[in-house]
C-alpha cells in the first residue's frame, strides 16, 4: 500500500483516464443524428460504406483499449523502486515479435477484404434506368441539370426515393468535392473530367451538402441541399420546373421583370423566355427554391435586397458584381425573383 | 588536405563567442542550436495562427477574421508547421546529436551544413514576408491546381509560396546528402551499422526520404512556377493539362513527408525509453527494419490522399492495401516500445513522460489512419475534421511530443544546464490534456460532417459546443508552452549545472562534457555495441567484462585535432539566393543581379582557401 502511494503518476493517470472517458462519453451523448452526420446513412451507398466503417471502428477500438492498457500497465508495474538492481538486459524475443507481426497481418486481412469488396461494389456502372443528374461545381455554388427531363436548377437538387441516381460531376474552374454526408461519401469535381457518383436514396427528406475540397475564398459558403421526394412529389416538382417562367402579377414584381430584362443580369442568368446567361444560376424557377447564394441564405425579400445591393458583403469573394441597384430597383428585382415559383 | 585546423583545442578550450562567431559558424552543434531556436520561433508563429483560427471557429457565424484571412491562416499554419517547425526541429537534433552519437567531430561537410541552415532561414523569411506585403499564401499547404493558377489566384500570394518552398527544398536536400555521407562514412571505429543508435538509423532513413521525395515536389513547383510566370499550361485542363498531375506529384512527396516528420520522433523515443527503463531497446533490429520498411512503403501509398478523386476501383484497392501494409511495421514499433518498458525499472522524468505521451497519442493517430486506409470509410472522412484530428494525433501527438521528449532529454547535454523537472512535468500534463481537449472532439465533429478549411459554419448543425471546447483546449496548449518558455528562462539563468551523464545514459554523447567541447571527442572512441557507454559502465549484464573506456586524450591528441575554420560564405550565398528569388516578385533585373551574386558566392564558397594551422605547417 505504501508502494501504491509512492507511485509518482497515479493521480495524473486517473485525471487522464477521466478526461478521455468524459470526452468520449460526452461526444456520445451529444448525439449522432445531426443534419450532416456521416454515421446514419440514408442510401445504399452510405449503408455499404458505413458497414466497413463500423467493422474497422470496432477492431480499432479494441486494439486501442488493449494497447493503451498494456502501455499504462507496463508503466505502472515496472516503475522504479528504491534500491532495485539494474533490470535484466533483455534485447528482444523473436517468437513474440513474429507473433504480433502475424497478428497485425491477420487483422488487416479481416478489414481489407470487405474494404475491397465495397470499393468495387460502390463503383459499379449504373443501371440504364438510373436517373442522370449533371452536377456542375462552380466558385461557389452548385448547378444541377437533368438532361432527360430538361430541368436546370441551382443549389437544391431534387431526387426521387428508391431510384438509382447517377450524379455526373464536372466543373469549369477549380476542384470542388460533391458531398452529402447522409447520402454517402464524397466525390471530387475536377475540371476537365467527368466523375460519377451512383447512389440510391432510401428515405425521403432534406439533406445538407457542402463542398468538401478547398476551392478558394468562399469555400465555406458553397453549400447545397438534396431533397429526396416520394415518387409523386418528385413528378410534381419536375412538372413545375418544366413549366415556363411565371408571369408576375404584382406591379412591383412586374417592374422587376422589366428591370431584369434591361440590366446586366441577363448576361449571366437564364430566365426561360427572357435571357440565356450561363455564368450564374438559372433563375427560371428561383421562387421555388428555399435558399440562394450557394445554399447559404434563406430566400426572403429582405435577404435578396441585401444581396443584390452588395453581393460581396454577404459572400466573400463572390463573382456576381454589384450593379449599383438601389432602393426600389432592388426591391422590385427581389419581388420578381420570388414570384418565379 | 584542403581543411586545415584554424581551431586549436590545446590553447583555446572555450569556443569563440559573439554574434559574428554564430554567423560564421560551421560547428554542427551551433548550427543545431540555430535550427532549434529558429524552429521554435516559427512553431510559436504557427501556433498563434492556429489560435486565431480556433478563436474564429469558437462560435458559428463568427466574424473575428474574414474568409480571406482565414484561408491565409490555415495555409500558413500548415506550411509553417511542416516546413518551418517540425522539419527544422528534427534538423536541430540531426545536427547536434548525429555526430555525437556516432563518435564524430563534425558532419562530413560543415560549410554545406551552415549553408543548409542559412538557406532554410532565407526560405522561411521569404514565406513570412508575404504577411508584411499583404499577400500571404491562401491556396492551402497542398496548393492544389487549378486554384493556384494565375487565373484563379491572380495576386502574388501563391508566388511567395512557390518560391519559398523551392528555397526550403534546396536546404533540405543539401542537409539530406550531408547527413547520409556523415552517417555512412564518419562512424567511430567498431560502430557497424547495426551498432548504430536507433535515432541515427531513423535519421538515415529520413535523409533518404528527403533526397528521394523533395525532387518530386521540386518538379511540381517548377511546373507551377512556369505556369504562373511564363504562361505554360501544365495544370490547365482547358489546354490539355491535368490538375491531377499536381496531386500525384505533390503527394508522392507529401506522404513520405509524413514519415520525414514522424521518424525522427520515433528515433528519439527509441533512445529515451531504454535510458529511463534502464533496459536496451526491445528488438532493436526489428525497430530498425520497421523504420526502413515504413520509409520504403511510404513511397507507394501517396494516392490514399486522393481516394475521392475517382481513380477507379483497381487503383483505390492497390493504394488501400499498400497503406494498410504500413500499419504492420508501425504497430510492431509500438509493441517493441512497450516491450522496452516491460520488466524495466522506469524512472519518471519529463523526457520520459513526453515519450510515453508520444506512444499513447500515436496509437490513436495510427489507428484512425488505418480507418482512412479503407477508401469506403475515407470517402466520408477525407477533408473533414476527422482527418484534422487524425493528422494532429500523428504530427502533434506524435512528432511534437517526440521532439519535446528529445528536447528535455538532450537539454543538459546541449546547454550544460538541467531543466526544472517539476515545470517539465507540468508542461507535459498541460500539453497532454490541452492536446486531447483540442483534438479529440474533432473526431466527433468530422463524423457529424464538419468539413475542413471552412472559416465559418451554420449554427444548426450540432457543431457549436465541441468547437468551443476545442478552442479552449488550444489555449491550454498555449499555456503549456508558456510553462516551457518559463522553464528555459529560469534554468538558463540559475539552473543546476549538468554533469556529463545526468541520466545514466547509454550512448556516446553522455561520455563527454556537457556541453561538449568544440571537437566533441578528445580521442575518437572504439565502439563495442549499440549501447557503448552502458557497456563501459555496467557491462553487458550477462557476466561479461565492461567494455574498455577510451584513454584520456593527451596533449599530443588534442594538438592533432583538425576542426574546420569559420566561414562567412554560407550566409552570403544564402543571402544572394534570397535576393535572386525575391527578385522574381519585384524585377527581372534583381533576378539577374541576384543570380550573378549567387554564382560569385558559389565560386568563393567552393574555392575558399584556409590558412594552414601553425602546428600543421611545423610537421
Amino acid at each position: 500500500m505504501s508502494e501504491r502511494r509512492q507511485s509518482p503518476f497515479r493521480f495524473e493517470t486517473a485525471v487522464l483516464l477521466l478526461a478521455v472517458l468524459t470526452l468520449t462519453a460526452a461526444c456520445g451523448w451529444s448525439g449522432w443524428d445531426t443534419k450532416m452526420t456521416t454515421v446514419i446513412p440514408k442510401s445504399d451507398f452510405g449503408k455499404l460504406t458505413h458497414g466497413v466503417f463500423m467493422l474497422i471502428s470496432w477492431w480499432t477500438l479494441w486494439i486501442f483499449i488493449l494497447v493503451e492498457a498494456a502501455l499504462l500497465f507496463a508503466v505502472w508495474r515496472f516503475r522504479e523502486r528504491p534500491g532495485a538492481p539494474i533490470p535484466k538486459q533483455i534485447h528482444g524475443h523473436t517468437a513474440l515479435e513474429i507473433s504480433w507481426t502475424v497478428a497485425f497481418a491477420v487483422i488487416l486481412l479481416i478489414i481489407g477484404i470487405p474494404t475491397i469488396r465495397v470499393i468495387f461494389k460502390t463503383q459499379e456502372a449504373p443501371a440504364a434506368t438510373a436517373l442522370r443528374v449533371d452536377v456542375t461545381g462552380r466558385q461557389w455554388w452548385w448547378e444541377f441539370k437533368y438532361p432527360a427531363l430538361n430541368v436546370a436548377t441551382a443549389n437544391e437538387a431534387h431526387i426521387p426515393v428508391g431510384q438509382t441516381i447517377a450524379f455526373h460531376l464536372n466543373g469549369p474552374d477549380v476542384i470542388h468535392s460533391f458531398w452529402v454526408p447522409q447520402l454517402g461519401g464524397k466525390r471530387d469535381v475536377i475540371p476537365g473530367r467527368v466523375n460519377r457518383l451512383v447512389l440510391t436514396p432510401d428515405t425521403p427528406g432534406e439533406y445538407i451538402g457542402q463542398c468538401a475540397e478547398y476551392c478558394g475564398t468562399s469555400h465555406a459558403n458553397m453549400r447545397f441541399r438534396v431533397i429526396v421526394h416520394s415518387k409523386e412529389d418528385f413528378e410534381r416538382w419536375v412538372a413545375g420546373q418544366q413549366a415556363p417562367a411565371a408571369e408576375p402579377k404584382e406591379p412591383l414584381a412586374q417592374k422587376g421583370k422589366e428591370l431584369f430584362g434591361q440590366s446586366a443580369c441577363v448576361g449571366c442568368h437564364t430566365i426561360a423566355g427572357i435571357s440565356a446567361g450561363v455564368l450564374g444560376p438559372n433563375l427560371t424557377h428561383f421562387g421555388s427554391r428555399k435558399t440562394f447564394a450557394g445554399g447559404m441564405m434563406p430566400s426572403t425579400a429582405e435577404n435578396l435586397v441585401t444581396w443584390i445591393e452588395n453581393p460581396g458583403g454577404m459572400k466573400a469573394g463572390v463573382l456576381m458584381p454589384n450593379l449599383g441597384m438601389k432602393g426600389e430597383q432592388s426591391q422590385a428585382l427581389a419581388a420578381y425573383l420570388l414570384s418565379l415559383k | 588536405m584542403a581543411t586545415h585546423a584554424a581551431f586549436m583545442p590545446g590553447e583555446a578550450a572555450a569556443a569563440p563567442s559573439g554574434l559574428w562567431s554564430w554567423i560564421t559558424t560551421v560547428d554542427h552543434k551551433r548550427i543545431g542550436i540555430l535550427y532549434g531556436t529558429s524552429a521554435f520561433i516559427f512553431f510559436l508563429v504557427g501556433g498563434i495562427e492556429a489560435l486565431i483560427m480556433r478563436l474564429q471557429l469558437a462560435a458559428p457565424d463568427n466574424t473575428l477574421v474574414g474568409a480571406q484571412r482565414f484561408n491565409e491562416l490555415f495555409t500558413m499554419h500548415g506550411t509553417t508547421m511542416v516546413f518551418l517547425a517540425i522539419m527544422p526541429m528534427s534538423a536541430a537534433f540531426f545536427n547536434y546529436m548525429i555526430p555525437l552519437l556516432i563518435g564524430a567531430r563534425d558532419v562530413a561537410f560543415p560549410r554545406l551544413n551552415a549553408l543548409s541552415y542559412w538557406v532554410f532561414l532565407a526560405g522561411a523569411l521569404l514565406l513570412n514576408a508575404s504577411f508584411v506585403v499583404g499577400a500571404a499564401p491562401d491556396g492551402g499547404w497542398f496548393g492544389y491546381a487549378t486554384l493556384t493558377s494565375k487565373q484563379f489566384s491572380p495576386g502574388q500570394s501563391i508566388d511567395f509560396w512557390v518560391l519559398g518552398l523551392q528555397i526550403l527544398g534546396l536546404s533540405s536536400l543539401m542537409a539530406g546528402f550531408n547527413f547520409i555521407v556523415t552517417i555512412v562514412n564518419m562512424r567511430a571505429p567498431g560502430m557497424t551499422l547495426m551498432r548504430m543508435p536507433v535515432f541515427v538509423w531513423m535519421s538515415l532513413v529520413v535523409q533518404f526520404l528527403v533526397v528521394l521525395a523533395f525532387p518530386a515536389i521540386t518538379v511540381a513547383l517548377i511546373l507551377l512556377m512556369f505556369d504562373r510566370f511564363f504562361g505554360t499550361l501544365f495544370y490547365a485542363p482547358a489546354a490539355g493539362g491535368d490538375p491531377l498531375l499536381w496531386q500525384h506529384l505533390f503527394w508522392i512527396f507529401g506522404h513520405p513527408e509524413v514519415y520525414i516528420l514522424i521518424l525522427p520522433a520515433m528515433g528519439i523515443v527509441s533512445e529515451v525509453l531504454p535510458t529511463f527503463a534502464r533496459k536496451p531497446l526491445f528488438g532493436a533490429p526489428v525497430v530498425i527494419y520497421s523504420g526502413i520498411m515504413i520509409g520504403f512503403f511510404g513511397f507507394g501509398v501517396w494516392s490514399h490522399h486522393m481516394f475521392a478523386v475517382g481513380m477507379g476501383p483497381v487503383a483505390d484497392s492497390a493504394f488501400s492495401i499498400a497503406t494498410m501494409l504500413i500499419a504492420i511495421p508501425t504497430g510492431v514499433k509500438i509493441f517493441n516500445w512497450i516491450g522496452t518498458l516491460w520488466s524495466g525499472s522506469i524512472r519518471f522524468t519529463a523526457a520520459l513522460y513526453f515519450s510515453l505521451g508520444f506512444i499513447a497519442m500515436f496509437i490513436m493517430g495510427g489507428l484512425s489512419g488505418v480507418m482512412h486506409a479503407s477508401p469506403p470509410v475515407d470517402l466520408q472522412q477525407t477533408d473533414t475534421y476527422f482527418v484534422v484530428a487524425h493528422l494532429h494525433y500523428v504530427l502533434f501527438g506524435g512528432s511534437i511530443f517526440g521532439l519535446f521528449s528529445g528536447a528535455y532529454y538532450w537539454w543538459p547535454k546541449i546547454t550544460g544546464r538541467m531543466l526544472d523537472e517539476r515545470l517539465g512535468t507540468l508542461h507535459f500534463w498541460l500539453m497532454l490534456i490541452g492536446f486531447n481537449v483540442t483534438f479529440f472532439p474533432m473526431h466527433y465533429l468530422g463524423l457529424i460532417g464538419m468539413p475542413r478549411r471552412i472559416y465559418t459554419y451554420a449554427p444548426d448543425l450540432g457543431w457549436n459546443f465541441w468547437n468551443l471546447v476545442s478552442t479552449v483546449g488550444a489555449f491550454l496548449i498555449a499555456v503549456s508552452f508558456l510553462v516551457f518558455i518559463a522553464n528555459v528562462w529560469k534554468t538558463m539563468r540559475a539552473g543546476a549545472v549538468a554533469s556529463p551523464d545526468p541520466w545514466d545514459g547509454r550512448t556516446l554523447e553522455w561520455a563527454i562534457a556537457s556541453p561538449p567541447p568544440v571537437h566533441n571527442f578528445g580521442v575518437i572512441p572504439t565502439v563495442h555495441g549499440r549501447d557503448e557507454l552502458w557497456l563501459q559502465k555496467h557491462g553487458d549484464g550477462h557476466g561479461g567484462t565492461p567494455a574498455p573506456r577510451p584513454p584520456a586524450p593527451t596533449r599530443q591528441d588534442l594538438a592533432s585535432i583538425h576542426m574546420p575554420p569559420p566561414s562567412y560564405w554560407p550566409i552570403l550565398l544564402a543571402a544572394s539566393m534570397l535576393f535572386m528569388m525575391s527578385g522574381a516578385l519585384i524585377s527581372i533585373y534583381q533576378v539577374v543581379l541576384g543570380g550573378l551574386l549567387t554564382l560569385y558566392c558559389m565560386f568563393r564558397f567552393a574555392l575558399e582557401y584556409h590558412r594552414p594551422h601553425p602546428q600543421e605547417s611545423l610537421r
